[in-house]
């Protein structure tokens, strides 16, 4: 915690406070900038198991294996919309709690594309993307700069009156409250996807794309400007980082992955109406991120999982499950308050470690409210430490571009 | 059909809506005021303290063997006792633990409390429609020309005026209410003041459930008929009109949620019934754009 010790990582994070001192060492060995992934092998592996599932659920689950197999994906499809909200509420620290507008968005383009104009699913996607990105980028342009609650509560009123907006017939193109029937099925290179094990390959597939985009999002110059907005962004703006446009560009790519993601809801349901994207929609996303651990890819799949996937197993308790749904979140809030599997905080190699009269400049010092956070924030601060040797002035190397200021 | 005693009529709509989104805001505003956390369980003791309400004059029937007046005085009483009670018991169970967290672990924190209370609402009252009965009040009409004002919405109108005069008198004339304004504005400077901020915490998640919790009751005066979920909506509202007013404000809260009244009887009135509740959202969306803390700032330096 001492201002003379080399090493403060730059825009590494209050999330250092939230790792403890052997996750984040062993963090610092993967070598990559905030490396969210499983080391490549076991995180294959994994894929490879979850990708024989059906093939399981047949065995073993009979007559019922169609009836998880929906209930996977729909956590699927739930993972790739929590991953893009991941960008707006984990990457750049916006409390958004509408994100079910933007899905809806994607999910009617592509009904109306396809219903009116004939249009295939796979070729409406990128337009409900687009869709969905063109509207965000138009009614978060003029909010971009409200602070947490101000933005949440604006994004509350977006998904409203989206939701009025498509239940008032709109255009006279969304069919009121009893929305749009009989939307197509998706056909990939000639083959008809319609079966609920088709469906799996194709959601879970696109879950994958999705990782793979985000993660090289995440460490791409994009990807730190919006980690340096989201700790500080004072900071940030001094340090020449344009913060709204950044915050503006991380809130489109979100709303726009959101409305792709509506394409493959609309397919898959073939029956669209304005009660699949009301106001507890956006809630359970947001719920998913923070209860997963916002700004994790493996804390989004988990909670995914977790709020998507478990209530089904106590379908027994009929209408209690939602008590107990919100009970356990108070209790998991109380208990892990960071989430189950929050991120690590952002690592990055200092080959040229700080001249002495510069080590105090960075912001990096984590803010300790209480005693357990200082000694986390003092565990983590010393692994970064390690990583950074050797120390002092004759380790530097001219070619070296020093820590990887975002947007610097 | 455009004519004066129209306007009159929403303009009085407006004002009684108006009052009942006014009590519900100051819960919210008032929380935020100190814990900077927006309750999102505050729709959820609304609701509560219509259904306390429900249950007292029509389950167990003290609007006949009272007569209507000691009834409802009566019940209003209860129900700001009871759902001060509920709470308290929530700040406890919920949100104390969660007091130096994370801001978004409180957030869904308060969301899974909400999501709790709704269905233990519904679990216990039923999914359906619940009616006050037509019978519970006189049904007077009070004529100025051709202007009529239903006693109900005069009595609704009343009783919430009453009651905000009552806690601005508390606020800004008392130690205590002292205390609370400190606390909004610097908990740290408040706490060197000698003021015990949980004390105040505590305060505050009594009176506000409790001006939430009455809201209820007047809403299913008003309205003669609540539903589990109504919260929702009216919590959302309430809470444009915290934040309209400038959230942390208490005053602003007050003015936000008769603005809020008479802007979306006025709306209903003039534009359209079907898209009343997206013209409120984007008055907020304009507000915010031109003026981001709210009309009233949110804190104002003043001398206490």
């Amino acid at each position: 915690m001492s201002p003379d010790l080399p090493s403060s990582s730059l825009p590494a994070a209050p999330d250092a406070n939230r790792v403890d001192g052997a996750n984040g060492a062993t963090g610092a060995n993967g070598g990559g900038a905030g490396s969210n992934l499983l080391p490549g092998a076991l995180t294959g592996l994994a894929a490879l198991l979850f990708a024989f599932l059906p093939l399981f659920l047949n065995a073993f689950a009979g007559s019922s294996a169609p009836y998880w197999l929906d209930v996977v994906n729909t956590v699927g499809l739930y993972t790739i919309l929590a991953l893009s909200l991941n960008v707006i509420l984990g990457h750049a620290g916006m409390f958004h709690m509408g994100h079910a507008a933007f899905f809806a968005i994607g999910a009617y383009a592509t009904a109306i594309l396809n219903l009116s104009y004939g249009w295939s699913i796979i070729a409406t996607m990128p337009v409900a993307a687009l869709a969905a990105g063109a509207v965000a980028l138009v009614l978060a342009w003029p909010i971009i700069h409200l602070r947490g609650d101000y933005l949440l509560i604006v994004t509350i009123g977006i998904v409203e009156i989206v939701r009025i907006a498509l239940t008032n017939n709109i255009f006279g193109l969304t069919g009121g409250s009893n929305g749009l029937v009989g939307i197509a099925r998706p056909s990939v290179f000639g083959f008809r996807i319609t079966r609920p094990q088709h469906f799996f390959y194709f959601i879970w597939i696109v879950v994958g794309l999705t990782m793979l985009l985000f993660h090289w999002l995440e460490n791409s110059r994009f990807g730190r400007a919006l980690k340096f907005i989201k700790e500080d962004t004072v900071a940030a703006e001094n340090m020449g980082v344009n913060t709204s446009r950044y915050k503006l560009m991380a809130f489109v790519v979100g709303a726009a992955w959101a409305g792709l993601a509506g394409t493959i809801f609309a397919s898959r349901m073939r029956t669209i109406s304005p009660e699949s994207f009301v106001f507890s929609e956006s809630v359970l996303l947001f719920t998913i991120v923070i209860l997963g651990g916002k700004g994790s890819q493996k804390g989004v799949l988990l909670g995914s999982f977790l709020v998507m996937g478990l209530p089904e197993f106590f379908r027994g308790f009929e209408d209690k499950r939602l008590l107990v749904f919100g009970a356990a979140l108070v209790v998991m809030m109380i208990f892990r308050p960071q989430g189950l599997l929050p991120s690590k905080p952002a690592r990055y190699r200092l080959p040229d470690p700080w001249p002495g009269k510069l080590s105090g400049a960075p912001a990096a010092e984590p803010v300790t409210a209480n005693g357990k956070r200082a000694q986390n924030g003092a565990a983590a601060t010393g692994a970064a430490g390690a990583l950074s040797e050797p120390s002092g002035p004759q380790g530097s190397d001219p070619q070296s571009p020093g820590p990887q200021g975002p947007g610097a | 059909m455009y004519d004066l005693n129209f306007f009159l009529q929403q303009l009085s709509n407006g004002l009684t809506r108006g009052s009942i989104y006014a009590l519900i805001a100051l819960g919210y505003t008032m929380v935020y005021g100190v814990m900077k956390l927006i309750n999102f369980a505050h729709g959820e003791l609304f609701t509560l303290g219509a259904f306390f309400g429900y249950t007292l004059l029509v389950t167990l029937g003290l609007a006949g063997s009272l007569g209507p007046p000691l009834a409802i005085g009566l019940s209003m009483i209860m129900v700001l006792g009871l759902v001060a009670l509920a709470g308290h018991l929530l700040e406890r169970v919920a949100y104390r633990p969660l007091r130096h967290s994370d801001r978004l672990a409180a957030v869904v924190s308060a969301l899974g409390a909400s999501i709790f209370l709704q269905n233990a609402i519904m679990l216990k009252w039923g999914a359906q429609y619940r009616a006050y009965g037509a019978d519970l009040l006189p049904n007077v009409v009070f004529r100025v020309g051709g202007f009529n004002l239903p006693l109900v919405r005069l009595l609704v109108f009343v009783a919430a005026v009453v009651v905000m005069a009552f806690l601005h008198a508390f606020i800004h004339r008392t130690r205590l209410g002292l205390a609370i304004r400190a606390s909004a504005i610097d908990q740290g400077a408040a706490k060197l003041m000698g003021i015990d901020v949980r004390k105040v915490i505590a305060l505050v998640f009594v009176i506000g459930p409790a001006l939430g919790g009455l809201a209820g009751l007047l809403v299913g005066l008003y309205y003669g008929q609540i539903n589990y979920n109504m919260g929702q909506l009216y919590g959302l509202k309430a809470f444009t009109a915290a934040i309209i007013g400038g959230i942390g404000n208490i005053t602003g809260a007050m003015v936000g949620g008769l603005l809020l009244g008479l802007l979306e009887a006025l709306g209903e009135g003039y534009v359209s019934v079907a898209w009343k509740d997206a013209l409120t959202f984007v008055v907020l969306i304009m507000i915010l754009v031109f003026r981001p803390t709210g009309l009233l700032p949110e804190r104002v330096a003043e001398k206490l």
